[in-house]
């Protein structure tokens, strides 16, 4: 028989609602080490760089700082079933983590993702089918 | 007993569960030594940062979330220990994905 203490860490109710309401509080959730403006770690950081880059909007974006929240901290990592930091949601789902978003920065998929999500910054506040528009190529 | 013992046992893990056609293990830790997060770690450890990069038949028809986590539950010991893997970077591949995407970076260099 054997028990094992370091597993037996269960998730309570609260925190999972807690992370719960996080995940919807926004289109485009990152849990990070740090904040944006500064962030802790080096996977955190390359993580808001991309989301940076593609545009996601910041009326639709929320980062949550792990390092203020030992509960949260350790509780997303059961809760997403993810051990390591940074983790992005898009949509209430999980995206995964800094490795996954760097890929899917390269090879097109995540511009992409968010494109359908409508989480970007619109090109033109003028929206829709503007008269004499550059086609985007 | 080996001086990397994490090394060691991530190569094992995944030889073993993954069958991998291609794996390398770089160990960062050295450039991470200054990290605040590794300051006071009871590890005096040279084995906390690693990046691996795995091909392997075992991640066909899988979205790379589940390939990811395919590999940190073979690892799961070593990441919750104490002291243990502290940060790892995954490049999770099919044998076919690696063929195609190793001969077009091979023109670039492995850029970051």
């Amino acid at each position: 028989m054997r028990v094992t203490s370091s597993q037996s860490r269960l998730l309570s109710t609260e925190t999972r609602a807690a992370i719960d309401t996080a995940v919807a509080s926004n289109p485009v959730v990152l849990f990070m080490k740090g904040t944006p403006e500064t962030p802790q770690c080096g996977f955190s950081k390359a993580s808001i760089q991309i989301l940076g880059l593609q545009g996601v909007d910041p009326n639709k974006f929320c980062a949550f700082n792990v390092l203020e929240d030992e509960e949260l901290r350790q509780g997303l990592k059961e809760y997403s079933d993810w051990p390591t930091i940074p983790q992005l949601y898009v949509g209430n789902e999980f995206v995964g983590g800094c490795d996954i978003l760097m890929s899917m920065h390269q090879n097109g998929e995540l511009s992409k993702m968010l494109e359908e999500k409508g989480v970007l910054v619109p090109a033109e506040s003028s929206s829709e089918a503007p008269s004499g528009a550059p086609a985007q190529s | 007993m080996s001086s990397t013992p994490i090394e060691d046992a991530i190569r094992l893990k995944i030889t073993a569960a993954l069958q991998p056609t291609a794996l390398e293990i770089h160990n960062d830790s050295s450039q991470h030594a200054h990290h605040a997060a590794m300051q006071n770690s009871a590890s005096t450890s040279n084995e906390t940062h690693f990046r691996v990069l795995i091909a392997s038949a075992a991640f066909e028809a899988k979205m790379q979330p589940a390939r990811h986590r395919m590999v940190y539950a073979l690892l799961k010991e070593e990441l919750e220990r104490k002291g243990g893997i502290h940060a790892l970077q995954l490049r999770t591949r099919t044998p076919g994905e690696e063929e195609r995407l190793s001969a077009k970076e091979g023109v670039e260099g492995e850029g970051r």
